[in-house]
């Protein structure tokens, strides 16, 4: 009766250490998930589906936020530098409709129309692949490798060095990496932080 | 007697102490300074909060920072709000915001838009997302990256710090 009573105990405390360990998400070197997630031109779209491409930008971004406003023009930017090296931007919005009204899908449609997105722009709507990445803030970046049937990540985090005047970027941390891998050389800088907004989760607080 | 002479100079000290009023709200700091904060080595419990005008998480949990500051003004605690908005709106937003919510902690500008330079030295499980709180005092350094939802639930992670 104890022993299975001290079973039961472990059995319970391992839950409760599996529970209370954050997942962290993705880091350089860990393979990424697909995803078929509905794009703002109301098709389902798939990682796989771009068979030309070497990777991807993974953007975790939204309508709202001010500091992925900041970024839109630079993500653009990204895209049309990049797509064409095989390295597309793949945006997606996972913030909680009922907390942040301003990232419904119906206003992904109308913001991805109002800025000409040369991307697919997702609506992550239970929030499986920002959990599944890791993604925190808005935006937060990935940016994922074909190797064979894999999705490498290669690099997290921000953007550049600075969200507000994008004049006055000294520090490109993702293109920096973009370069280095299309070159076929190992990411100096694979990892960054920034400040961003908070995704809003459902049914926390 | 010309009452000119009288009432000019003490309507330009008038305008001088209401603009000195008006403009000692927000005092823009680099990351030096926020630093020695986080290594103040003192009696006083620093609560410092990461946020900004523009998030909507961080202006709901701000008056449960705003009312643990006024109750504990003379507990040796001190609430330092530490707002991430762009410089560039330090008047047009962040001082407006200040003044209309009459904000009464300290308030500072951090000027560092490399992020990813300082972050990491706030607290290295810190991904950046605001809000974010770190509680400091000789004992201890409590990290939150969350919301608070409550007042009660941030002065509950308090009241043990000052007890002892």
């Amino acid at each position: 009766m104890k022993t299975k009573l001290l079973s039961i105990a472990v059995l319970f405390c391992t839950f409760l250490f599996i529970a209370a360990t954050p997942d962290a998400g993705y880091k350089p070197g860990d393979k990424a998930i697909d995803f078929k997630l509905k794009n703002v031109d109301g098709k389902m779209v798939s990682l796989a589906d771009y068979k030309d491409a070497k990777g991807f930008i993974v953007t975790f971004t939204c309508n709202h936020c001010p500091f992925a406003k900041a970024y839109e023009d630079r993500i653009i930017a990204l895209h049309n530098k990049y797509a064409p090296k095989g390295y597309p931007v793949v945006a997606i919005n996972s913030n909680d409709v009922t907390k942040s009204p301003e990232d419904s899908f119906e206003a992904m449609i109308e913001r991805a129309k109002d800025k000409k997105f040369p991307f697919a722009y997702v609506y992550d709507e239970n929030q499986a692949i920002a959990t599944a990445y890791g993604a925190t803030r808005t935006p937060h970046m990935y940016v994922v490798k074909k190797e064979g049937s894999d999705l490498v990540v290669k690099y997290v985090g921000a953007i550049d060095d600075n969200s507000d005047d994008a004049s006055a970027v000294t520090k490109k941390y993702l293109e920096n990496a973009l370069d280095e891998i299309i070159a076929g050389k190992e990411v100096t800088t694979n990892s960054t932080k920034a400040i961003g907004c908070t995704i809003k989760w459902k049914g926390t607080n | 007697m010309n009452w000119k002479y009288i009432l000019l100079p003490y309507f330009t000290l008038i305008s001088i102490f209401q603009f000195q009023i008006c403009n000692a709200q927000v005092r823009v700091v680099k990351f030096n300074t926020m630093d020695s904060l986080l290594h103040k080595n003192s009696d006083t419990t620093l609560v410092i909060n990461f946020w900004a005008t523009w998030c909507k998480p961080c202006v709901t949990e701000l008056p449960y920072f705003e009312e643990l500051n006024k109750k504990y003004s003379s507990e040796k605690i001190k609430v330092i709000l530490i707002s991430l908005d762009f410089k560039r709106q330090l008047e047009t937003r962040l001082n407006k915001f200040i003044t209309e919510n009459k904000i009464s902690s300290e308030v500072l500008l951090l000027d560092e838009p490399d992020y990813n330079s300082w972050i990491d030295k706030v607290d290295s499980t810190w991904s950046g997302a605001i809000p974010a709180t770190i509680v400091i005092n000789k004992k201890s350094r409590l990290f939150f990256e969350k919301e608070f939802t409550s007042y009660a639930e941030l002065s509950t992670i308090i009241k043990p710090l000052i007890q002892k």
